[in-house]
């Protein structure tokens, strides 16, 4: 119970924090419709295209869309050495990585609402017929992607190019949790041929599980020098 | 009891500590005193278990925190150079938020005193980054008091602070010892350390070069010009 509470309290900060500044959201969602505005000029308006293209399409912003995140999520923590300033307390290091990670999940999940909502009107698709299964594929490919974007920033945020570096260290290990999310996701719009519309979910889920779970248990080493 | 055991540190090749031992208890206040360089930031982060060392044990009341570092960051407040405060949370949600981490009960009550004992009351609304430096170090030093620690670590706590303030939290580091709290500051003013505290720790170049009670350490040899005559009886 004393765990929840800290949990709730460092995920409820970063959004007061975030409803205070407006930044990472709003930053967020921006770049990320940039890219699916962008990539619509590419587009032919053939459903087979956009079809083949938009879950790469998709997957591609929420992956950049989520850096800016990650890295606005440890701006603040940087600032005054705030997360140095949770370490203090007697605390175990895996409940600050669980708050952050919730709050970035969170952030990131609304700017994927944000994000798909436009791609329906940009590309006029409709994402109705397979939304559960989308649903899914988008929590736990999200779920692993905030992971792993919340210990990689927490180790990049001690650095001097931090923003360099999260996107060089999180994007080799990440490509994981994209390759199969853009494969399902795409599968799941083309109303699933192989006929198992939940071995892709199981396969995202899979390893978003396993990065997290691995994301939870080492956090308590980046926190150290 | 707060104490190292041949602790050194490292940064690349460069040794900011070099087999440091010494140890201090509740009731007693000791202040490290040395030039720019001479580890006192290093030894004082590595008590509060923000830095690892490199080797040697920090150990709090004979366990080693590097295993077992809950107690001791329970009964540890530490001010650091850096104020670990959220510009964009209040004043009052800084102390909350990390109250709040320590898990302490009757949390409003202990941030109205730690606001009271810090003159911070009438600016507890502000957000911590429309602060002065002077007044987000009061922040910082009520959120080290927040929750009532009985070893008190500050670097440099005098810094940023205008003249009544530095007189009050004087008062308030005085009266440590006397609470049965342990007390460990660094400071570059020789004369205020002697002023408030028992025993100097006296660091050059990574090593201690003294160890022990004010009044009889060897002051020419340790190389401090003292401005009159020792004020501490030790």
């Amino acid at each position: 119970m004393a765990s929840l509470k800290i949990i709730w309290n460092i995920f409820a900060k970063d959004l007061r924090v975030e409803w205070r500044n407006r930044e990472t959201l709003a930053s967020m969602c921006v770049f990320g419709l940039l890219i699916i505005f962008l990539f619509n000029f590419a587009f032919e308006g053939a459903r087979e295209e956009t079809l083949r293209l938009l879950p790469a399409v998709l997957w591609v912003a929420i992956a950049f869309a989520g850096v800016l995140g990650f890295n606005r999520s440890f701006a603040s923590e940087r600032e005054n050495a705030c997360l140095e300033g949770m370490t203090l307390a007697p605390v175990d290091p895996s409940l600050i990585f669980l708050g952050k990670m919730l709050a970035n999940l969170l952030f990131l999940g609304v700017a994927e609402v944000v994000m798909v909502f436009a791609a329906s009107l940009w590309y006029n698709f409709s994402f109705l017929p397979a939304l559960g299964q989308l649903v899914l594929i988008a929590f736990f490919g999200t779920l692993g992607y905030a992971a792993l974007g919340t210990i990689f920033g927490a180790i990049a945020a001690n650095t001097r190019m931090r923003e360099v570096m999260l996107t060089v260290l999180q994007f080799p290990i990440a490509f994981w949790i994209l390759m199969l999310s853009i494969d399902s996701t795409a599968d799941a719009l083309r109303g699933n041929p192989s006929g198992d519309w939940w071995s892709g979910i199981a396969r995202v889920a899979g390893i978003s599980l396993v990065f997290t779970i691995a994301s939870f248990l080492l956090f308590e080493y980046v926190l150290e020098e | 009891m707060l104490e190292t055991r041949n602790l050194t540190k490292f940064f690349g090749d460069l040794a900011a500590l070099k087999e440091v031992s010494f140890g201090i208890t509740r009731g007693q206040s000791a202040f490290l005193y040395g030039p720019n360089g001479a580890g006192k930031t290093t030894l004082l982060r590595m008590l509060a278990s923000l830095a690892r060392p490199s080797s040697g044990q920090v150990l709090f009341d004979g366990r080693d925190i590097e295993r077992d570092g809950t107690k001791a960051k329970a009964a540890i407040g530490f001010v650091s150079h850096t104020t670990f405060l959220y510009g964009e949370l209040t004043v009052r949600e800084n102390l909350k938020f990390f109250g709040s981490l320590f898990g302490l009960s009757g949390l409003e009550k202990k941030i109205d005193a730690a606001l009271e004992m810090f003159d911070m009351r009438e600016r507890s609304a502000v957000f911590a980054r429309d602060l002065s430096r002077g007044l987000q170090q009061r922040t910082s030093l009520a959120r080290a008091f927040l929750h009532d620690p009985d070893f008190v670590l500050l670097d440099e706590p005098f810094t940023g602070l205008d003249t009544q303030s530095v007189k009050k939290l004087e008062e308030l580091l005085r009266r440590l010892p006397q609470q049965g709290k342990a007390l460990l500051f660094s400071t570059h003013d020789f004369e205020q350390g002697a002023a408030l505290a028992e025993r100097l720790i006296a660091l050059k170049a990574g090593r201690v070069r003294y160890n022990g009670r004010l009044a009889a350490a060897p002051f020419e040899s340790l190389g401090i010009v003292r401005a009159a005559g020792p004020k501490a009886d030790g």
